[in-house]
Order: C-alpha cells, then sequence, then structure tokens
C-alpha cells in the first residue's frame, strides 16, 4: 500500500464555497496525514459534506487549493483526475448503490470500468471477496439493494468503495441510521479494514461514539472555518463554545466512557 | 504511482522447492499476475511472498486461487509482515462460496412468458379496481365538497392544459396542413380539390384534434404523473400521507384526473380550430381556394354533431390518461429502475388504450349514424 503517495494525503488550502450569498467555507485549511483515520465533524450547514464533494471533485470550490495524492485536484489534467478517482473510494450516507443492480454487480461496476480487462470468473470473485470483507454475508451478492436492511445497504456501499483498493476512504456519516450495536460494529469494521488495507479515512461523522473509538485526529468545523484539527484529547481543551458544548455534553461524556480517547489519541500524535 | 511499479514475477530455484514471488502484485498489474502465475512451474511445492514490495486485495485472490487450484496449503505461504494484516483478512472470509445464480435457458424463459402475462392480466383488473375507487371517492365529493383540493387541481390544470396549448395548436396545424395537401393531391385527379374542405373538418371534428391532444397529454402528462407519484413512492411520501390520515386518492388523483377532464376537452376544442386553421391556409396558399370560399363551403356542408363526436370522447381518454398514470405511480416499488419501468408502461398504456378506443368509438358512431 505504500508506493510513492506522498504526506499529507489530502492538503487542502484557503477553501472557499459560496452557494449564491450564502458562505459556507471561508478559508478552510485541513491536512490528512497517510495511514490515519481523520473524524470530521459540525454542526448541521456547517459544510461537512460540502468539504468532501469539494475534495473528491463533486463539487468545483468557488477558491482556494486542494492537493490530493500530490496532485493539484483543481487545475488537473484528465489522466491526473481519473487518477485521483481510482485511488479514492466513496461512501455516501445511503450507500448510494444503483438500486436496479445486485449488490456484486455495484461492486464489480468500478472494477469493469477501470479494468475491462480483468475475466468474468475473477470480476465476480473479487466483488464477493470485498462483499464479505465488509461483513456482509456471502449470498448478499445477488441480492438487491433493495432486498437489505440500511445496515447492510452501507456495507455493500462499502465494498463498493473499496472495490479498487483505493489508498483513500471518504466516509459521509457512515453510522447514521444504524442501531447502536451495528453502528460499533460498522466502526470496528472500518478500523480493521483501515489497518488490513492500509487505509487513509476521512470520515464525517456526528457519532460520538466513533469519535471516540476509532479516530486518530478530529477535525472541527465551526465558523465556515476548521477551528482545529488534533487529537480528541486535545479538542477536549479547548475554548472555542461549539466545541465545548459539543464535547462536554452528556452524550459525550457517555461516549467518552465507552470508547476512551487516550487510548486512540496516541496512535497517531 | 502503479505505472512506475515493478512488473510482478516468480522465480524459482528455491532450496525448499517454493516459489519467489517479488515486484507489485496490484490491479494494476492483474494481466500480468494471471500470466505469472499460469506460467509457474506445476512442481512448486510451497511460495514466498515477502519479497513482494505491493500487494492488494488482487494479489492476494489470486494466489488463493492458484493454492485451491494447485492443492497448495495457502497458510503455508509465506507473507511480509507489512502484508500479513491484509492476508489474514482476506483468508478469513475466503470460504464459503454461493453458487451463481443462472436465469437463462427454456424453464426460465417460459416462467417469464407466464409470469408477464399474470401481470399484464392483474394490470387490467387493477385498473378495473383503482377506476371504481377514483369513481366512488369522486361521487364522495359531492357529498363532502369540503374534500375538494381546488389548489393542487389548478396548478395541475396549468400543466396540463395552459402549458401544452403551443405544442397542441403547433401539431394539430401542422397535421391539418398535411392531410389537406395531401388530399388535394389525390382529390385534383378527379377535379374534386374543393372537397378537400370537407376532408380535413370531418378528420379533425371527429378523431384527430381528440387523439392528438390525448397522445400528447399521454405522453407528456401522464408520465410526468407516474414520476410525480412514482418517486413519492419511493422516499415515503405517499405513506406518510397515509399516516397523517390523509388519502392519497384525495390528495393526489382525483386533482390530477380532474384537471385532465377539463383541460382535455378544451384542448381538443383548441385542436380543432388549429387543424381546421392549418387546412385553410394551405387551401388560401396551395390550392387556390380563398378562406372565404373554405369557410362558406365549411358552413354548407358541415353539422355540427361532428364536433360533439369528437369532443365527446374527450372526457373518457382524459379519464384514462389519468388514471392510468397515477396508478403505474402508485405502483412504484422503491427503486430508481422501477420508476423508469413505470412510467414507460404508463405512456405506453395510454396511448394504445386512446388509439383502440378510438377505433371502436368510430365504429360504434358510424353505426348509430351520428
Amino acid at each position: 500500500m505504500s508506493g510513492a503517495v506522498p504526506d499529507p494525503i489530502i492538503r487542502v488550502r484557503g477553501l472557499v464555497n459560496r452557494f449564491g450569498a450564502q458562505v459556507v467555507h471561508d478559508g478552510v485549511d485541513l491536512e490528512v496525514r497517510r495511514g490515519e483515520i481523520l473524524g470530521v465533524v459540525g454542526g448541521s450547514g456547517s459544510g461537512k459534506s460540502v468539504l468532501m464533494r469539494s475534495i473528491t471533485g463533486l463539487r468545483r470550490p468557488t477558491g482556494g487549493e486542494i492537493e490530493v495524492l500530490g496532485i493539484d485536484a483543481l487545475n488537473a489534467s484528465d489522466a491526473d483526475r481519473r487518477k485521483i478517482e481510482r485511488n479514492s473510494g466513496l461512501l455516501f450516507q445511503d450507500g448510494a448503490l444503483f438500486s436496479s443492480l445486485t449488490v456484486g454487480e455495484n461492486v464489480q461496476v468500478p472494477l469493469k470500468e477501470h479494468h475491462p480487462e480483468l475475466p468474468e470468473p475473477l470480476l465476480y470473485e473479487l466483488a464477493l471477496l470485498k462483499v464479505k470483507l465488509s461483513g456482509l454475508p456471502a449470498d448478499a451478492v445477488h441480492k438487491l439493494p433493495s432486498q437489505l436492511s440500511g445496515g447492510m445497504r452501507k456495507r455493500a456501499g462499502l465494498a463498493r468503495a473499496l472495490a479498487l483498493d483505493p489508498p483513500l476512504l471518504f466516509l459521509d456519516e457512515p453510522t447514521a441510521g444504524l442501531d447502536p450495536i451495528g453502528a460499533a460494529a460498522f466502526d470496528r469494521l472500518v478500523r480493521t479494514l483501515q489497518q488490513a488495507l492500509g487505509l487513509t479515512v476521512f470520515l464525517i461523522t456526528h457519532d460520538l461514539d466513533t469519535l471516540y473509538a476509532i479516530c486518530d485526529r478530529v477535525a472541527v468545523l465551526a465558523d465556515k472555518k476548521l477551528v482545529a484539527c488534533a487529537p480528541l484529547a486535545e479538542i477536549e481543551q479547548l475554548e472555542h463554545p461549539w466545541v465545548r458544548e459539543y464535547f462536554h455534553g452528556p452524550r459525550a461524556r457517555a461516549a467518552r466512557k465507552a470508547g476512551g480517547p487516550g487510548l486512540t489519541a496516541e496512535a497517531s500524535c | 504511482m502503479s505505472e512506475r511499479d515493478p512488473q510482478p514475477r516468480i522465480t524459482t530455484g528455491e532450496p525448499d522447492g517454493a516459489l519467489r514471488l517479488s515486484g507489485s502484485w496490484t490491479l494494476a498489474h492483474a494481466d500480468a499476475i494471471a500470466a505469472a502465475l499460469e506460467a509457474a512451474p506445476t512442481d512448486a511445492r510451497g511460495l514466498d511472498a515477502s519479497d513482494v514490495t505491493r500487494l492488494d486485495s488482487l494479489g492476494v485472490l489470486q494466489l488463493l486461487r492458484f493454492a485451491r487450484r494447485r492443492g497448495l496449503d495457502f497458510a503455508g505461504f509465506r507473507f511480509s509482515d507489512e502484508h500479513q494484516p491484509l492476508v489474514s483478512a482476506i483468508d478469513d472470509v475466503a470460504d464459503d462460496r454461493p453458487h451463481r445464480k443462472r436465469e437463462y435457458g427454456v424453464a426460465e424463459a417460459l416462467a417469464r412468458l407466464g409470469r408477464a402475462v399474470h401481470n399484464n392480466w392483474k394490470e387490467v383488473l387493477a385498473l378495473l379496481a383503482f377506476l371504481g375507487e377514483v369513481l366512488v371517492k369522486m361521487l364522495r365529493l359531492v357529498r363532502e365538497p369540503g374534500r375538494f383540493r381546488a389548489t393542487p387541481t389548478v396548478h395541475h390544470m396549468e400543466q396540463v392544459g395552459l402549458d401544452a396549448v403551443p405544442l397542441v395548436f403547433l401539431l394539430c396545424y401542422l397535421v391539418g396542413a398535411v392531410i389537406a395537401f395531401l388530399g388535394a393531391n389525390v382529390l385534383r385527379e378527379f377535379g374534386a380539390t374543393q372537397f378537400v374542405v370537407e376532408l380535413v373538418s370531418i378528420a379533425f371534428l371527429r378523431e384527430f384534434a381528440v387523439l392528438l391532444a390525448a397522445i400528447i397529454l399521454a405522453g407528456r402528462t401522464a408520465s410526468a404523473f407516474t414520476a410525480h407519484i412514482g418517486s413519492m413512492v419511493s422516499r415515503e411520501e405517499v405513506d406518510a400521507i397515509r399516516a397523517l390520515g390523509l388519502d392519497p386518492i384525495d390528495l393526489l388523483v382525483i386533482p390530477r384526473v380532474t384537471a385532465l377532464l377539463v383541460m382535455l376537452p378544451m384542448l381538443t376544442f383548441l385542436g380543432m380550430i388549429a387543424g381546421l386553421l392549418g387546412g385553410l391556409s394551405v387551401g388560401a396558399f396551395g390550392l387556390d381556394i380563398p378562406p372565404q370560399q373554405y369557410l362558406a363551403r365549411m358552413q354548407d356542408t358541415m353539422d355540427l354533431r361532428h364536433m360533439w363526436v369528437g369532443l365527446s370522447k374527450a372526457p373518457v381518454f382524459a379519464m384514462l390518461i389519468g388514471l392510468i398514470g397515477c396508478l403505474e405511480g402508485l405502483q412504484v416499488t422503491g427503486t430508481a429502475q422501477s420508476v423508469g419501468e413505470r412510467t414507460t408502461s404508463s405512456v405506453v398504456q395510454s396511448i394504445s388504450v386512446v388509439i383502440i378506443l378510438d377505433a371502436f368509438a368510430a365504429m360504434w358512431f358510424m353505426e348509430m349514424g351520428w
């Protein structure tokens, strides 16, 4: 997994995003290091998803610079753009599986697109492997997304995001809408896959349990800027009003007890 | 990155008879991996992949398949510490492979045909049931006028009727002109060019105006109804309507059907005028029949009953188009594909129903001497 991937793997400088008169980002700076799980938090409407869409090229930001895998993402040639796409996997909020294809076919879509030379049986086995790596039972490959529960759809979406073995994985609220047991299992799955496949994970979440359980560092979006990007233990000490309210509310206390921040904070910094 | 990676390679001649792997065993080199494993000597007794620089899940999968094919013990393969987590993660899930489902063959094809026939029959029944339900609920409106939703009805009238005016007018005008032109070419040989007036008038008053307007609305409106209601169903909005104690028929279907019932006769009337104008224009500019003469001949030869025959079909067509559009929308099952299929089906159904019914109506009106 190592190769010539530069460190940091994502670098965002002075990002500005405007929708008409509404300013979402006004000078966001962010670095994602190789091999870490970065949790991105912020209130509703603080632009977490917009940040992810800007980095992944789904939305052209109003201003600023974005560098992914050492490539200037905003002025990249088509070939470079494809390289970024090939090297990053996205999990959307509800999986965003193609509803007319089975789970297995969904996973095969990126494989067929980027590697048309692979023979059919190998494609199938590779898709099956990803489905099972994502924690789904093997017979799920033949099921349609509408036959799956919400949690299984997320796992299937993860399998598709991992299809090309990308070093970079973007997760948009992976545990939203899951029951606590399913959410905890999904957290563990992300951690396991991150270690086994050597992934760098950019994870948007509202879930404090996720933050405490698996994130190496946490980035906080508020007031149209990135107010902090540090291990949880440091973030908790910040004096910023939103951060205080977020990390010192009753839910945060419960999550801290369960996850234990010190354990993961040391892992990266 | 991957472009500069060393190719995957297998070297032999280890003292313990193991194959020695090197290079980059990743998706980018899928072809080379397959070729290298294919060419590997058959007497290999083990495999050492600890020199591999890059390894991804395709590489591991191919080695697993290789071990399976050659009857080697995968657990005995050696990997570098860096790759060990990946290998064990994949090895953990690699067993238990479901059989691939196959849906080919004669039996399957027959089964699909049977299902299709059965489904078509169910659609007919569903349409009849839906017609009954909507009629009952429309009658209930007479007793409880408070249930009637005026605002959405007017909104749909604008979308269904007013917005379709330019299209209906243009198409009817052009078809009227074409009929006059082609008819005159034939009639001229009998010295009966004047009869173009009757040709265009009868064709448009009795058939073409209502048929064209209905087909345009079937394409334009039935599809819009299906897509709109269908996406509401797939986003559980219709369930929400029911859960709030409201009736989706009252809320969604009746305003749309009412709007069609009001607007299709009006569009038909407009289509008649446009078609007659088309004939009139061709008469004036191409056939030397001045407008005064054209209109005078229409006055002499046409009965009002032709127009009533045409207009009387409009509400029936309107009802069918509205019902089919709404029913197909309500039958959507959640997937994006289902919305697409239902929309296609609603257009196909409403156009065919309109044309079939029009054929029967034409025969019936002729037999009745109307």
